[in-house]
């Protein structure tokens, strides 16, 4: 790629980048959110079309007008976010947009693909369900399709981000089978770790530039990190010694039936003291989201005891908890769709928390404006102005806002889950600086996380779920990584 | 009941036949068209203007499936290249399909379809499968539309489940986004699949109109086209299924004259609304039951902008 430019609304998310990668190598872009990564591979899939610059591969010169092109000229891209359908079984999937004309022969192709992943090792069933497959498993479909259309050029956006570290691991085993077989690797990531594990040479993005381009032996994280954020930061995060010792939240035989009679949690209790960051981890779905809301009192449909600084408010609503003065806070994973409405601005987001309380028809916006000035210098949150939408701020931004109105009302209690999905370093910090904060001043908080070196270093305690059920509540200071991803696929302690 | 209740309860069953199929397809390619009930009028009226003027069956149909292909194509147009809003576009296209049947249709209120084309649409027994008992003469003694309403929904189910073209076809609609990743020209699938539901719609206008009742009268299709678009949801979407939610309905929709020589104290009334009555029952149960098979299409009803962040 040379001198390829693209910008968004006047944004330029990409700033004259020109890298070159070679077949039989794996090769790393990094750099952190809103760094132009995404952007670039996505014109390098021709999803998105450049502004200014030419791609060349095997020399040729091309143009990528749409993903068709891309296709055929052997490039093979992984999507961050899974482009799978959910109801087709893998093989549907796998031949997608084939050429036409074909009757569909299910036998012939069933043994191409066992075929192609018996090569590459790992194991694929063609006729399951997307919707039946772990994470895991549908990371290996994607790679199938790609290896189906025999593309010899694969691109991966992010592909850790959502794995256990032994998926990670099986991965990792695949991508260096393809580097020998021939194929050029391009691997998209903020994880330093795995660039130095398993990549040949990295190019580090900033702001949508070129930083620099280093061999990954020549290198090491301490001057990646440096490259990548434009000064050297310190990565640890802090623990603070738990202050109070009183238990504010006890749950005790916590049982979920969905509507469609799957049990999402099965028996689960804990207790968390106030001043505790009681961290929950597990893969996607395993009944995070459902314990969250049945905390808050949104899910409805639970059985068990769920109390409150002695009380039993399992049967509550979200608004009887909070008429009763129950403080519990509550910043869903769905920021946007759960937290705020993306089209009001601040005031009338932090507003709706509690207009109800208000006398009379009309809305008085005043203190909700002093509150939303207030929110926006506290966390320092980067708007033209509180009645701006916060659909149009960045994530790390509209995350604040969420913090911010959530903080507020002086919670005594903090349900999080995944605050820093999607948010960079130096937004991540700020939102672990602030739990911190609020821990010290005897808040009980309960973070649900992904990365697992976040709850490592972050919470006191750590819950493991898998499928709805506690597999251990561990102490965060004496656990590793691997226990952790081994707790989280469902291995008891 | 006799055998001749359930005869013309296909009958009846068939310009549904054609009108779920053709919005099957049409929701298949994510694309939620409910002007099903304005093609069908526009379709049933060229269909038998067609037919007074030149007294050709042929040319009649070919009319039809024609008029209902624009009707189609204006919709694609707005919704696929100029993204507008598909719910409004399908409504307004129902209203303009009405407007202009009635406007078109003036003159030729009281006009009969000519003998010639009458004859064409002639039932006709079909060897051996029509001499079977009971299913004989209530399936195989039929005219040319119902067997061909037959062999469409079987072909149809073949093309969408069998082939390469209809495997992309239902990528489109469960995630637009993936299928265009997998190269898939997206909105070349929309626009054929939206024309051929109009095509449909059109020739399920043609046959209540030139063999149904045979003769024109305002209002032709009586709410068929929505009746329609909620037995796509009664189907699954599976085209498989189309027959039976036709022919229960055409038995419903002719159970008034049927019951009248029986005297039952019942309001005629009440027995005409017996089909858009099961209609809101069905969706209802429908609606009550979750599962990942058998659902809408994922993408049904958005529109697909390909740079959007």
């Amino acid at each position: 790629m040379v001198n390829i430019s693209k910008s968004f609304n006047n944004v330029e998310a990409n700033k004259n980048i020109t890298f070159c990668v070679n077949y039989g190598e794996i090769y790393a872009l990094l750099g952190e959110n809103g760094a132009g990564k995404s952007t670039l591979v996505n014109i390098l899939s021709g999803v998105y079309r450049p502004d200014s610059g030419e791609i060349y591969v095997h020399g040729e010169k091309k143009r990528f007008g749409d993903p068709r092109d891309s296709i055929n000229s052997g490039i093979g891209m992984i999507y961050q976010h899974f482009k799978l359908i959910e109801n087709m079984t893998a093989t549907e999937n796998i031949i997608l947009g084939q050429k036409l004309g074909h009757i569909i022969n299910k036998k012939k192709l069933r043994k191409t693909i066992i075929d192609i992943s018996e090569k590459y090792g790992f194991k694929v069933d063609p006729d399951k369900y997307i919707f039946d497959m772990s994470v895991g498993e549908k990371q290996n479909v994607e790679i199938l399709k790609v290896l189906y259309r025999s593309a010899d050029i694969l691109i991966l956006d992010e592909p850790t981000a959502v794995l256990t570290p032994q998926e990670t691991e099986k991965l990792f085993k695949i991508l260096l089978k393809m580097k020998e077989q021939g194929c050029a690797v391009i691997l998209i990531t903020h994880k330093l770790q795995e660039v130095m594990d398993i990549s040949d040479r990295i190019t580090i993005l900033r702001n949508g530039e070129v930083v620099d381009t280093v061999q990954t032996s020549e290198t090491n994280q301490k001057d990646l990190t440096a490259m990548m954020i434009g000064k050297s930061i310190d990565l640890s995060i802090e623990r603070h010694p738990i202050l109070e010792k009183e238990v504010i939240l006890e749950i005790k035989n916590l049982c979920l039936v969905d509507r469609d009679g799957v049990k999402r949690l099965d028996n689960i209790s804990f207790q968390v003291r106030s001043g505790e960051i009681f961290g929950i981890a597990g893969i996607a779905g395993s009944g995070q989201k459902e314990l969250c809301e049945s905390i808050q009192g949104l899910e409805r449909r639970k059985k068990g005891q769920i109390l409150f600084k002695g009380e039993d408010i399992a049967r509550l609503t979200t608004r009887e908890i909070f008429e009763r003065g129950l403080r519990i806070s509550f910043i869903p994973e769905d920021r946007l769709g759960m937290g705020l409405v993306p089209t009001m601005d601040i005031v009338d987001n932090v507003i709706m928390k509690d207009y109800y309380l208000q006398k009379g028809i009309f809305l008085d916006r005043q203190p909700a404006r002093i509150r939303s000035e207030y929110i926006v210098k506290i966390l320092n949150i980067l708007t033209p102005g509180i009645n701006y939408p916060v659909n149009r701020l960045s994530g790390g931004n509209i995350q604040k806002v969420l913090l911010g109105r959530e903080l507020d009302s002086n919670p005594d209690f903090l349900i999080t889950a995944y605050p820093t999905r999607g948010l960079d370093i130096g937004s991540s910090r700020r939102i672990y600086n602030e739990l911190n904060r609020q821990k010290m001043k005897g808040i009980g908080i309960l973070y649900v996380g992904e990365d697992l070196n976040v709850l490592l270093n972050l919470c006191d305690r750590i819950m493991v779920l898998s499928q709805g059920k506690v597999m251990g509540i561990v102490d965060a200071s004496r656990m590793t990584n691997e226990k952790l991803g081994f707790m989280m696929l469902g291995g008891k302690e | 009941m006799d055998i001749s209740f359930f005869t013309a309860a296909i009958v009846a069953g068939t310009p549904l036949v054609y009108a779920i199929l053709g919005e099957l397809i049409t929701e298949k390619s994510g694309q939620l068209n409910l002007g099903v009930e304005g093609m069908m009028l526009i379709g049933a009226v060229i269909g038998f203007k067609v037919a007074i003027v030149t007294s050709n069956p042929y040319l009649s149909l070919l009319g039809a499936i024609f008029a209902g292909g624009i009707g189609a194509l204006i919709y694609g147009i707005l919704t696929i290249s100029l993204r507008a809003n598909q719910i409004v576009t399908g409504l307004a296209l129902t209203i303009f399909g009405a407007g202009f049947a009635s406007f078109t249709g003036q003159g030729l209120i009281g006009e009969a379809v000519p003998q010639n084309i009458k004859l064409f649409f002639e039932n006709f027994q079909i060897p051996f499968l029509g001499d079977i008992p009971v299913i004989g003469p209530i399936f195989f003694n039929q005219g040319i539309l119902v067997y061909m309403g037959y062999l469409s929904t079987i072909i149809a189910g073949l093309y969408l489940y069998r082939t390469q073209i209809g495997l992309n076809l239902r990528a489109v609609g469960e995630n637009t986004a993936a299928a265009d990743a997998a190269g898939v020209k997206v909105s070349f699938y929309k626009y054929i699949h939206v024309l051929i539901g109009g095509l449909l719609c059109g020739l399920s206008g043609a046959y209540l109109s030139l063999v149904y009742i045979p003769s024109w009268q305002d209002n032709i299709t009586a709410g068929r086209g929505w009746i329609a678009v909620a037995l796509v949801i009664f189907c699954k979407w599976n085209p498989f299924l189309v027959l039976c939610g036709a022919f229960l309905f055409g038995g419903l929709d002719i159970i008034g004259f049927r019951i009248q020589k029986y005297e039952f104290n019942i309001s005629q009334y009440l027995i005409d609304l017996l089909p858009y009555v099961v209609t809101i029952i069905i969706l209802i149960l429908i609606s009550a039951r979750k599962s990942q098979l058998g659902a809408a299409p994922a993408n049904l009803g958005a529109t697909y902008f390909r740079e959007e962040k």
